[in-house]
């Protein structure tokens, strides 16, 4: 991950190929890992650069509702991109899956976490989430939490963070002893202990991605669109945990 | 909007306790930095001032990883059965204190400053203890500093977002004050309860540099009648 971070920076600092535009992206931060990666494959194959903002998915929203340059969005959701579509904001006919997100109950403790899930009800003072009200992996954790009926209960024990990144880094850093994270973000950590949250405990978290007004005329935007759609990106996606259609 | 009662009288509460808190902490240090110069009070001043300086960000940053179960200081706390003081009300009353010292002791100093030698050689010809001269001379005559330095220590309190942000973990009732809730109905689209509590918060700043320019003046008359 950390190479994949560094190719980047060198692909970006060194002259693309002549004709090569720049496709200004806003990444759901749980998609930060992968989107990464394909960036660098994308820019690799097509001498188009990548600027990539990493960040939740409701504060994108508004920023693209008041004017953000951003070209294309992948957000953590269905929503956000259906009602940029609708509201203007998005152009047509452009939005498509390109993830379906899982959710993980991590802790950095080797462990701790049981292949049940059944530490819930166990002792601990702190669970991180990502805030349910504007990212979608947090609305994930709310719903598992009242599946397994145990809310209600561990409510008082909830730590939110502003994005599913946040409450990652709640959890590795040991602030939180454990926590509801994106698989992505942990696929590639070896340490901690986890328990990988059965599908139907959850609304599948569709990550949807879509062609923004100010990328519409950009043929570069378009580009990174299909890219993203290739068997190339499909593979890296399922490499971080995501299943894809 | 539920719950934003809760959420104001955390930010008060907060805000509150760390002002009482640090006209404690601030007072003796700004008295000895008042009180002389030379290399070590220039680099304690300037440590003092960093918080103006640095992003609330790095202070978050370091806060969190100090106060959580990893840190050596909290090593101390954990026979006591506290793991961690990020994500409660105690943690984020040592950032706001961190955060605001600044705003405490410049203002306490540079009135202690403002008093000059001349009553401390008085007081001390009329057989006053040092102590006994730092009550009746030195705090009297402060008042406006410590006036200042309360209201600015209050207010910028109230203002924190940054260290909140990164320690608080915004839970209801315990650590989610008015700006952090005022950053999630932005990211909810909230816009009518956003421009409530942010024209709340203007209204209250507004207050709190009027009455400091008013009190300023008032005193600085009484001083001069």
């Amino acid at each position: 991950m950390k190479r994949a971070g560094l190719l980047a920076l060198v692909i970006a600092l060194s002259a693309g190929p002549a004709a090569a535009g720049d496709v200004q992206v806003a990444v759901a931060a749980n998609f930060t890992e992968p989107a990464k990666a394909i960036a660098v494959a994308f820019q690799r194959k097509t001498g188009h650069t990548v600027t990539q903002s990493f960040g939740p998915t409701g504060g994108f929203y508004s920023q693209i509702q008041n004017g953000a340059p951003f070209e294309v969005f992948l957000s953590a959701d269905r929503d956000r991109p259906t009602r940029l579509e609708s509201e203007g904001h998005g152009v047509k006919g452009t939005r498509f899956v390109y993830a379906y997100g899982a959710l993980v109950l991590w802790s950095a403790t080797p462990g701790f976490v049981d292949a049940k899930g059944a530490v819930l009800k166990g002792r601990y003072d702190h669970i991180a989430i990502a805030d349910p009200a504007s990212a979608p992996y947090g609305v994930a954790a709310v719903e598992t939490l009242k599946k397994m009926g145990l809310y209600e209960q561990i409510a008082p024990k909830i730590v939110r963070g502003v994005s599913i990144a946040q409450a990652y880094t709640f959890v590795s850093t040991g602030a939180a002893e454990l926590g509801f994270v994106a698989l992505s973000q942990v696929v590639h950590e070896k340490g901690g202990s986890r328990w990988v949250v059965p599908k139907s405990y959850y609304t599948p978290i569709d990550q949807q991605a879509i062609l923004l007004k100010p990328g519409e005329k950009d043929p570069a935007a378009k580009a990174y669109l299909d890219f993203l759609r290739s068997p190339q990106a499909l593979a890296i996606i399922k490499s971080y945990g995501y299943e894809v259609k | 909007m539920t719950g934003l009662g809760d959420t104001i009288v955390v930010t008060i509460n907060l805000a509150a306790v760390t002002t009482v808190c640090l006209v404690v902490l601030a007072t003796p240090l700004a008295w000895w930095l008042s009180r002389g110069s030379g290399l070590v009070r220039d680099m304690v001043t300037a440590v003092v001032a960093l918080p103006v300086v640095l992003p609330p960000t790095v202070l978050g940053f370091y806060l969190l990883v100090a106060m959580g179960p990893n840190s050596p200081l909290m090593a101390v706390l954990q026979p006591f059965g506290i793991r961690t003081l990020n994500f409660s009300f105690a943690g984020l009353v040592i950032g706001s204190i961190l955060y605001s010292l600044p705003f405490a002791v410049q203002p306490i100093r540079n009135a202690f400053e403002a008093i000059g030698a001349r009553p401390f050689e008085v007081a001390a010809t009329l057989r006053a203890a040092p102590w006994d001269a730092f009550w009746s001379v030195a705090l009297p005559q402060a008042r406006k500093g410590f006036l200042t330095a309360a209201l600015l220590v209050f207010a910028h309190t109230v203002g924190e977002f940054g260290v909140v942000l990164m320690i608080g973990g915004a839970i209801p009732g315990k650590t989610e004050v008015v700006s952090i809730r005022i950053f999630q109905l932005v990211e909810q689209l909230n816009f009518a309860g956003a421009h409530l509590l942010a024209g709340g918060l203007m209204v209250f700043a507004f207050a709190v540099l009027l009455a400091l320019l008013v009190i300023e003046r008032r005193i600085g008359r009484a001083a001069r009648d």
